[in-house]
């Protein structure tokens, strides 16, 4: 992070000077250049587009000082729950840029995208034993299309067996797309509330479990870092009723090679590659979220499927019950290249030794931060840990404060109001890639952040100081909302 | 394992401290029946030499556009990627970012997507883009969703001339609110205006074109406005950004929402994915619209800063009520396309237009010349044709292929009355060298 005041405040646009530029395009070698020859008049652009004229200096020195006024799992330790902020591997990013993977072209004959295919193939097939399902789609692009993905099938299931059934049951604690994805799909939700550890209250599914509901939606393990221990019980309950069972993977990372969702009876199940499986989140994206199915939910697969045909891998078009597609190729192959590179990196005893350590990280920090803010929960956690910083709120210091703090004590910010179930939630997710070393670190700020609550706030309230920017202003960004540049003789 | 840190020693120190025996005893809520009894069944660990061995060997099964002359298109297309763009946005300062939902430690991220939005707005000629979504389809899907429940009516109106793969992911997302869709017939290559006229009605909510279309020809864009606005319903052009710095702007031929794929603008193609899903819409419906959008502001000293705005759409917030779903964008694509067009800037972007077209027109010629063979429309064309041919287009491409010609995509796979035609598309990244090439070995195919 780059701290010198003032901060760098320039948009590409205010480097723009007329005549420069930093592209290189060759000149024409055909005959006729000239648009205006080759187009009909009323199809060309009267007045150029507004578009900066920049040198390629210009350009590199204000994307890498962009780049400074960031914090990135590179540079910092990034503590954010639910998101599993792990360290990217290098070599993933060489995978993917070779150029038969990253200069092929989607609708390439298939006889000429046999490797491309085969990556595809064994990736699922990977997937689908580390999670114990029958098939995976690799298409959906993120976590959210993946459950989109993933109801609709349940949809498309319930129907062709004649049944038309219009609510999915999703607990209180869930993740915002859950109930966003199913609505999408058509569904009604009915929210369910979750006892304070965040488990499912069994009394009231029974309730609700009516021949009207399509499928329940958990997380597992939860929202608040626990394993759902009753889980046979709640996968049976709803299958006895008709209902399919969808699990949210956002928090695989705690559980791999140590359950196996398939094992404990759902019938779907989405991953989130940028999370468990180390794609990089790139500042919000491109993520991939393939999404695994059991046998008889196989006919609704999106299209096409990926299959192996003898020595010859293809794509399956020819699938009359197929939900259909959901993005126009067949999937964030670029994200596909890393997760394979990583799965084929860790091997099986790697794979597990990251869930083991992800919750040994998160029952350190536990157990250190457990006497200066209280737990959401009693017990143990898996890959992530839930505080509350409700003591802290009765001194004045909110969880959003408390993360501006650790701001500038050099760490990225927990996850915070989130699980919508926690009061003042700051919930910590440290990853199995960090050391001893680091997550001491980060207790002794938080440590020293609930002293400064009780002896100082005022420094908290003023946090953050050494970043770019001090607290913005975000209602007035709603208010009046400003979402481009405008020249200053536009203004 | 050298993804994780702590040693041996670490770990039992850690476990001392916090009073367990071992990683066993955390993971006591777990109860037995749940455990996996086996280790995972994947394939053992390698070395890293021996994977990128694996990778490159399998990896060069793949014609890739290096080695090959690429005259595919249909939504991806092979354009230019200056050298800058990988390595800005393999700094770990952006790559390994999330989203920027702490704006004080995040200014990098949102400044670039403040970029990015003036940048889109502008080629679309619209008011206001959003951060992206997922690609040119999800998002054409997600405009059709929008001007549905804007409009609150239940039928869209989609041109035969909207690319197939796009028409087939509205169809899914359509599925769960029991949406109409109708089609739209093409006359020669652009949509059918009077068979289009017969269509759009009081029910319709939006009428969807794509510019240029699918087949490279140019709609009348201003025209399907009039008829979708004379009967109260959004007009969505779908549209690729590339090609907006020389043609007329969506936005200024009536456009109510401008969606497209912006992958040729500086993301390399790999196999379709991720994309780049761009969208822009009128300032009268910015709090209708899906996906994440940065806005400035002031910090408390008054010193300009960005932020995430009017996420009151969006599902973190909004759960099931939300404009949208999608909370995973293409963020660092977007930075991609950012980077691209500064450094194409206001005159190189127009450039590479005006470079596809030529050397199209050139190529559409060359390959019209050839005896049996010709130009399935006579609708004027950018960068994009469809060609007519005495052979069976799969065999010309496998033959092509040989010389080293990614020859274009059949299109027998979209719609069977198109089943001796190929979509060839020429960029600025063609020579004239490759074209003739081509049309040698087209001649020599069809003979």
């Amino acid at each position: 992070m780059h701290t010198a005041k003032p901060a760098y405040d320039k948009l590409i646009f205010e480097l723009s000077c007329s005549g420069r530029h930093a592209y290189s395009l060759p000149d024409c070698d055909v005959p006729v250049a000239d648009p205006a020859q080759l187009l009909p008049k009323e199809h060309l652009r009267e007045t150029p587009a507004e578009l900066p004229e920049v040198s390629e200096v210009d350009v590199i020195r204000h994307y890498s000082r962009l780049s400074q006024m960031n914090y990135g799992v590179d540079t910092h330790f990034y503590p954010l729950g639910s998101c599993t902020m792990k360290y990217n591997p290098k070599i993933n990013e060489d995978m993917a840029r070779l150029p038969g993977f990253a200069r092929l072209h989607p609708l390439a004959p298939e006889a000429s995208a046999q490797g491309a295919l085969q990556l595809m193939y064994e990736l699922a097939q990977d997937l689908a034993e580390i999670s114990g399902m029958d098939h995976v789609s690799l298409q959906p692009a993120a976590g959210a299309q993946g459950e989109l993905a993933g109801v609709l099938m349940i949809r498309a299931y319930h129907l062709s067996r004649g049944e038309r059934r219009t609510k999915v049951l999703i607990p209180d604690s869930a993740h915002g797309t859950n109930p966003a994805s199913t609505a999408l799909a058509g569904f009604s939700v009915v929210e369910l509330k979750s006892e304070p550890n965040g488990d499912v209250d069994l009394q009231d599914l029974e309730q609700h479990l009516g021949d009207d509901v399509a499928a329940f939606m958990i997380t597992q393990p939860n929202t608040l870092g626990l394993f759902e221990s009753k889980i046979h019980q709640i996968t049976e309950m709803c299958h006895a009723k008709g209902v399919q069972v969808y699990m949210d993977g956002a928090n695989f990372n705690a559980i791999l090679g140590i359950t196996r969702p398939g094992d404990l009876g759902f019938d779907v199940c989405h991953f989130n590659l940028h999370k468990t499986f180390t794609t990089p989140h790139g500042g919000g994206g491109p993520g991939a979220g393939p999404v695994g199915i059991k046998a008889h939910l196989a006919p609704f697969l999106p299209t096409p499927v990926v299959i192996k045909d003898g020595e010859e891998y293809a794509l399956d078009w020819s699938r009359p019950q197929s939900i259909g597609k959901l993005q126009a190729f067949w999937g964030n192959f670029g994200m596909l290249v890393r997760a394979w590179t990583y799965i084929r990196t860790m091997g099986p005893d790697g794979l597990r030794a990251v869930s083991d350590n992800a919750v040994l990280n998160a029952n350190y920090i536990l157990k250190r931060l457990e006497d200066h803010y209280d737990r959401s929960a009693p017990g143990p956690c898996m890959h992530e840990c839930v505080l509350s910083a409700r003591r802290q709120k009765k001194l004045g210091v909110s969880a959003t404060d408390i993360a501006k703090r650790l701001l500038d004590l050099g760490f990225y910010a927990p996850s915070t109001y989130f699980p919508l179930i926690v009061e003042e939630a700051l919930m910590i997710e440290p990853t199995e890639t960090e050391s001893k070393e680091t997550l001491d670190e980060f207790c002794d700020a938080m440590i020293q952040i609930a002293r400064e609550a009780q002896e100082n706030p005022h420094l908290i309230h003023e946090a953050p100081v050494t970043t770019p920017v001090r607290r913005l202003d975000q209602t007035g960004a709603a208010r009046q909302p400003r979402l481009k540049w405008t020249p200053p003789d536009r203004t | 394992m050298r993804y994780i840190s702590n040693t041996a020693a670490q770990q039992r120190e850690m476990l001392a401290t916090i009073g367990a025996g071992s990683i066993e005893d955390l993971l006591s809520r777990i109860p037995t029946k749940a455990r996996l009894s086996h280790p995972l069944n994947v394939p053992a660990a390698m070395a890293e030499a021996d994977l990128v061995r694996h990778l490159r060997r399998l990896s060069a099964k793949n014609a890739n556009a290096d080695d090959f002359a690429c005259f595919l298109g249909a939504g991806s297309y092979d354009h230019t990627v200056p050298s800058p763009i990988n390595h800005l946005i393999s700094r770990g300062e952006f790559f390994t970012a999330y989203t920027p939902y702490q704006p004080e430690a995040s200014q990098g991220t949102l400044r670039s997507i403040f970029e990015y939005q003036t940048m889109m707005a502008e080629l679309a000629g619209m008011d206001v883009a959003n951060a992206s979504l997922y690609d040119g389809a999800s998002s054409l899907a997600e405009a059709v969703l929008m001007a549905h429940a804007v409009t609150e009516r239940n039928t869209t109106v989609l041109s035969k001339g909207v690319n197939p793969l796009y028409r087939q992911v509205v169809e899914t997302y359509v599925e769960g609110p029991g949406l109409r869709l109708r089609s739209a017939a093409l006359g020669d290559g652009a949509t059918d205006l009077d068979a289009l006229r017969k269509v759009v009605n009081a029910q319709t909510a939006a009428v969807v074109i794509q510019y240029p279309n699918f087949f490279g020809c140019l709609e009348d864009v201003k025209a399907v406005g009039e008829i979708a606005h004379a009967a109260g319903a959004l007009l969505v052009v779908a549209a690729d950004p590339v090609n907006l710095a020389l043609l007329t702007p969506p936005g200024a031929l009536g456009a109510d929402i401008v969606v497209g794929e912006g992958q040729g603008l500086g993301v390399p193609m790999t196999f379709g994915g991720p994309n780049l899903g761009v969208f822009a819409v009128k300032q009268e419906l910015v709090r209708r619209m899906p996906g994440r959008l940065v806005g400035a502001t002031v910090d408390l000293d008054g010193q300009r800063g960005f932020v995430l705005t009017l996420q009151t759409r969006e599902q973190h917030i909004r759960r099931e009520k939300a404009t949208s779903n999608i909370c995973t964008n293409v963020a660092l694509c977007a930075l991609m396309a950012t980077i691209h067009v500064a450094i194409m800037g206001k005159v190189g972007l127009r450039k590479v237009g005006e470079l596809s077209t030529a050397k199209a027109h050139y190529a559409a010629e060359a390959f019209g010349k050839i005896p049996g063979v010709k130009l399935k429309f006579s609708a004027p064309f950018f960068k994009e044709f469809a060609l007519q041919l005495p052979k069976s287009p799969e065999r010309v491409v496998k033959r092509l292929l040989k010389d080293r010609i990614l020859a274009g995509v059949p299109l027998k796979t979209f719609d069977r009355a198109y089943k001796d035609c190929l979509l060839v598309a020429v960029t600025e990244k063609r020579t004239r060298e490759e074209i003739d090439a081509y049309a040698a070995a087209l001649a020599a195919a069809v003979a």
